[in-house]
């Protein structure tokens, strides 16, 4: 269960495109990281490098490692159907399964994964819906298709299709984005409880939201224009939020960026 | 041009909605006039076709005989005969093509589109397929006489009928599967990897699924398009009267060539018979058609 994540050195590269340079930072077990800053600044595909989801997009590269307790994903010869397996994401837009009835959603992984346990596959199902609070809601209609729920429902099955795999870690690129506040508080509610057996990296857009739910705050920023996102500081949400050593950190923090 | 203070100048006594000028009316009626004249225009000849067909060959699809004979043994003058011999070459040697271009045809799309992505030889594979699908149908018969028959040496027969036929419908299925699983949105692609889920299993277990509805409607509509192809059959294969089941071995009738020999025998039989034939091709093509749209309803992504 839960493990720490030590990326080093990492640059990120789309064809000639420099998109993230020189990223080095620690994500901690049972806990939540949220990665902040301006659009475009790389913080995203830090986030897809972390379970090898990046090399999916025809001509990225990457360099530098990604440990998952000091076992690197990018050494040669790991898998990285292994890596998303132990590594789970979560996406900006709730994209279930549209042939899948919400039963089959949730269990998609284990089913792919040639699991055949019909009480297994029982278990699983209530277990994960549970842990993305949507046991109450769908219960009834567990055979229907996941397209018919509403979008906050639809985010809440994607988290419980991710959890299902029982992952080490738990990728989560702006899952609110497209929600209405009272889903994202259902979520950020979510979050605060799964931190208890998982490791959580989460990038958004909404400051509140990351000094709502973070431990630790990763600032992400653009140096220039056309010159490739950097981390430019990592530390305790709170002491980012209140007191950030840099001064670009307490700009886009205070509104005053750009 | 300004006109700011003129606009609050002015009071406010002109209706904010004008009624239609007459130029606006005139304009108006005479483009309805003109979109329902092009509309007719358009409905005639397909009514007019669809009457007389059926006028004339209404008569053979009300006897049994029809659909339980064939034109066995009957003298050009001869009244009845059924059409089964016709049916059977029709059906099998479409069949036997749908066997080989589906699974061939769809292979090749899952390539171009899921692995092959602007790699060299995906481009040139669209490229082929792109002037295969413009191969005009008696070329199709040209090329596999020259090498079925001329070069390797066999008979005429149905089955090289159904090779051409494959050549016809290769590009239509790869084409139809390439647009189908462009459809799919990346998005689905990349929640299955995140699951942990390899490409193989989710191009079969997510994409195709998605996107098999379109596939399988593609597909039935390319069938019914290549069943009344009629100039391979002209240089493939004799026309017979009678029963034949072996692709392999002898002539073989087909509704097509019916249409075309019958109308050669200028009694009031050859008549019926054309005609019929004619009708019978197109009722089984509509039903092929009705078939298309159930399965697509029935394969189709649901939300309820």
């Amino acid at each position: 269960m839960a493990k720490r994540l030590d990326i080093k050195d990492l640059n990120l590269y789309y064809n000639k495109f420099h998109a993230v340079r020189d990223v080095t930072l620690q994500v901690h077990a049972r806990s939540v990281t949220a990665f902040i800053g301006p659009s475009g600044c790389g913080k995203s595909t830090v986030l897809r490098a972390l379970n090898r989801m990046h090399e999916v997009v025809p001509g990225s590269r990457v360099e530098g490692s990604v440990l998952l307790d000091g076992e690197n994903v990018y050494a040669p010869g790991v898998d990285p159907v292994q890596v998303r397996r132990t590594i789970g994401m979560v996406f900006q837009r709730a994209n279930p399964f549209p042939t899948m009835s919400i039963r089959d959603n949730v269990v998609a992984g284990l089913k792919l994964a040639g699991v055949k346990d019909k009480k297994r596959l029982e278990e699983v199902t209530e277990r994960s819906l549970r842990g993305a609070n949507l046991w109450e809601e769908v219960k009834d209609r567990l055979n229907k298709p996941g397209g018919g729920l509403s979008g906050g429902q639809q985010q809440r099955l994607c988290i419980a299709r991710a959890i299902a795999v029982q992952p080490d870690v738990l990728l989560m690129d702006e899952p609110c984005s497209a929600l209405d506040p009272i889903s994202t508080l259902a979520i950020e509610d979510l979050i605060a409880e799964l931190k208890k057996d998982y490791t959580i990296v989460i990038v958004t857009h909404n400051m509140q939201q990351a000094a709502r739910v973070s431990d630790q705050t990763a600032f992400f920023n653009l140096p220039a224009v056309g010159e490739p996102g950097q981390l430019v500081e990592i530390g305790e949400t709170g002491k980012i939020f209140s007191n950030p050593s840099q001064k670009a950190t307490e700009d886009y923090i205070s509104g005053r960026f750009g | 041009m300004r006109t700011d203070t003129a606009d609050i100048e002015r009071p406010a006594s002109a209706p904010a909605f004008q009624h239609l000028g007459l130029g606006r009316r005139i304009k108006n009626h005479t483009a309805t006039v003109l979109f329902g004249l092009a509309f007719v225009v358009a409905v005639i000849p397909l009514l007019w076709v669809l009457f007389t067909l059926v006028r004339r060959g209404l008569a053979p699809m009300l006897s049994t005989e029809w659909w339980t004979h064939s034109f066995y043994g009957l003298l050009p003058n001869d009244p009845g005969g059924g059409i089964y011999h016709a049916l059977v070459g029709t059906l099998e040697q479409t069949l036997v093509c749908a066997v080989i271009a589906v699974p061939l045809g769809v292979t090749v799309g899952i390539f171009l589109i899921e692995y092959g992505r602007n790699s060299k030889l995906a481009r040139t594979t669209t490229f082929m397929v792109d002037i295969l699908s413009g191969l005009p149908s008696i070329v199709a018969g040209l090329f596999i006489y020259a090498l079925w028959i001329t070069t390797f040496g066999f008979d005429r027969s149905g089955f090289a009928v159904s090779l051409s036929l494959v050549l016809l419908m290769l590009p239509v299925v790869v084409r139809v599967t390439e647009t189908m699983l462009t459809i799919v949105p990346d998005e689905l692609r990349e929640a299955s990897y995140a699951l942990g889920v390899p490409k193989w299993k989710t191009i079969l277990k997510v994409v195709l699924p998605t996107s098999l509805s379109g596939i399988i409607t593609g597909i039935i509509l390319g069938l019914a398009r290549i069943m009344g192809e009629t100039a391979p059959l002209l240089i493939l294969v004799g026309y017979s009267r009678a029963i034949n089941f072996n692709l392999f071995d002898g002539p073989m009738a087909s509704l097509p060539l019916t249409v075309y020999t019958a109308r050669k025998t200028s009694t009031e039989a050859g008549e019926y018979r054309m005609w019929g034939a004619a009708l019978t091709l197109v009722l089984l093509i509509m039903l092929i058609n009705l078939l298309a749209t159930l399965l697509s309803k029935l394969f189709s992504v649901k939300t309820r």
